[in-house]
């Protein structure tokens, strides 16, 4: 992806504003505001394919650690075991349900969501193709919905809840469990991966 | 205020970035769609902080409900019981556990106040108030981002327990009223800060009188 014609063109940090011209690092290296520190340009070799492989697997954790058992619990003969379903739908009867669609959406479909989305801007440009209609709105949700895609976190709120079960009742990990885990680690490497300003870029490019 | 960095901001020179996709402009076509990506181009969001004040206030409104009223319910074959989140952690400390109500008091009390008040502090700053440097400033408001989301770890304890302590009638738990106004409490806050437009902290600074556009730095990215 690294290509001279982008050195000398402006760059602005989107933190501090500060304005630069580019000089592209080249893999391995990375452009960073002088005065901020805010990465402007991390270019990796491969990232486009890389990160959607990361996407597809992503996809396949999550919809098998939705119907897989998570943590399963047994006090006086009583057992339970809960899937990532039933933890989604744990607020669904009674008034809180609000809170079952909020849990849902958070742990669920935005990360599936933008894992579809990655795929559908990402795969094309990665096999050298043009970018699909409407890509530039779909990378743009993918960005909207970062904040907001929470898998990681429900996987440490499992820890916590295994800690504040283990008195009531004995309680042991599921498949799921792991698989979330996987999971975890999965999409730190992908956000490591993924340099916005070259996307963006390509996707200007590729029209 | 004497600073070392050479740095010029996009605005002074003349420029300005779409906030979407980071592409650069004349200051001119401000108010125009971005021809990249459509989003409105602007070099400053001048009513940032009114969103900003608004998000913070009805996160606060919701935090105190959420402190109020039981979080769970927990019932076991002796006995039936409504916590709320500081009540919740008072037992764990009479059942001897410290640690982990250290720890609820701190995730669930102590990083929700603390946010508010960062979110507060930075809102203010640009107005002139406090003696925070921009760059310590600029730290704040990224540990405020990326701790925000963490808060709600709290719902889907609940959650999760909710759906797993379901042992007939040897123990169950189910959700409180304070598990919705919680959640309700740190998306808000979540919004108040995505919508302070960090820019802002650095026309403090003032403008860099300067010819020349400089580079960026290059740096050896560690391996991960």
């Amino acid at each position: 992806m690294i290509e001279n014609a982008t050195n000398g063109q402006m760059i602005v940090c989107p933190h501090c504003d500060a304005l630069y011209r580019v000089r592209m690092p080249e893999f391995g290296e990375r452009a960073v505001c002088k005065r901020c520190h805010t990465v402007l340009i991390a270019p990796r070799a491969h990232a486009m394919i890389r990160i959607v492989a990361l996407s597809v697997t992503n996809l396949i954790l999550v919809i098998a650690a939705l119907f897989l058992p998570f943590l399963q619990i047994s006090r006086a003969g009583f057992s339970n075991a809960t899937s990532l379903m039933d933890a989604v739908l744990a607020f669904a009867t009674g008034p809180l349900f609000v809170l079952s669609l909020a849990v849902g959406a958070l742990i669920v479909v935005v990360p599936m969501l933008r894992m579809l989305l990655s795929i559908y801007v990402l795969a094309p440009m990665a096999f050298d193709r043009k970018p699909l209609p409407a890509s530039r709105r779909a990378f743009r949700l993918f960005e909207a919905l970062k904040p907001w895609s929470m898998a990681e976190i429900f996987v440490l709120g499992c820890g916590v809840a295994l800690v504040k079960v283990s008195a009531l009742a004995q309680v042991h990990l599921g498949s799921a469990f792991w698989m979330m885990c996987v999971l975890v680690v999965v999409v730190l490497l992908q956000d490591n991966m993924m340099c916005r300003w070259s996307i963006w870029n390509a996707l200007e490019r590729r029209k | 205020m004497t600073h070392s960095h050479h740095a010029i901001s996009a605005r002074s020179a003349g420029h300005l970035a779409c906030e979407r996709c980071g592409a650069v402009f004349p200051l001119s076509d401000e108010g125009q769609p971005c021809t990249r990506c459509g989003h409105k181009l602007r070099s400053r969001d001048m009513r940032s902080l009114q969103k900003v004040w608004a998000w913070w206030l009805v996160g606060v409104m919701c935090y105190i409900p959420a402190n109020l009223e039981p979080m769970l319910r927990t019932r076991t074959l002796v006995h039936t019981s409504e916590d709320t989140i500081v009540a919740g952690a008072i037992a764990l400390m009479h059942h001897g556990d410290y640690g982990v109500a250290v720890i609820i008091l701190i995730a669930s009390v102590g990083i929700p106040i603390a946010k508010f008040a960062a979110v507060a502090y930075l809102a203010l700053s640009v107005r002139g108030v406090g003696k925070m440097s921009p760059g310590r400033r600029q730290h704040l408001y990224e540990l405020v981002e990326y701790i925000g989301r963490w808060s709600m770890i709290d719902v889907f304890v609940v959650a999760i327990l909710s759906a797993l302590v379901q042992l007939n009638v040897a123990a169950s738990i189910s959700p409180g009223p304070a598990a919705l106004t919680f959640a309700l409490s740190v998306i808000f806050t979540m919004l108040a800060a995505q919508s302070f437009d960090s820019r802002l902290i650095w026309d403090t600074l003032g403008d860099d009188v300067q010819n020349d556009v400089p580079d960026a730095d290059l740096q050896k990215k560690e391996r991960p």
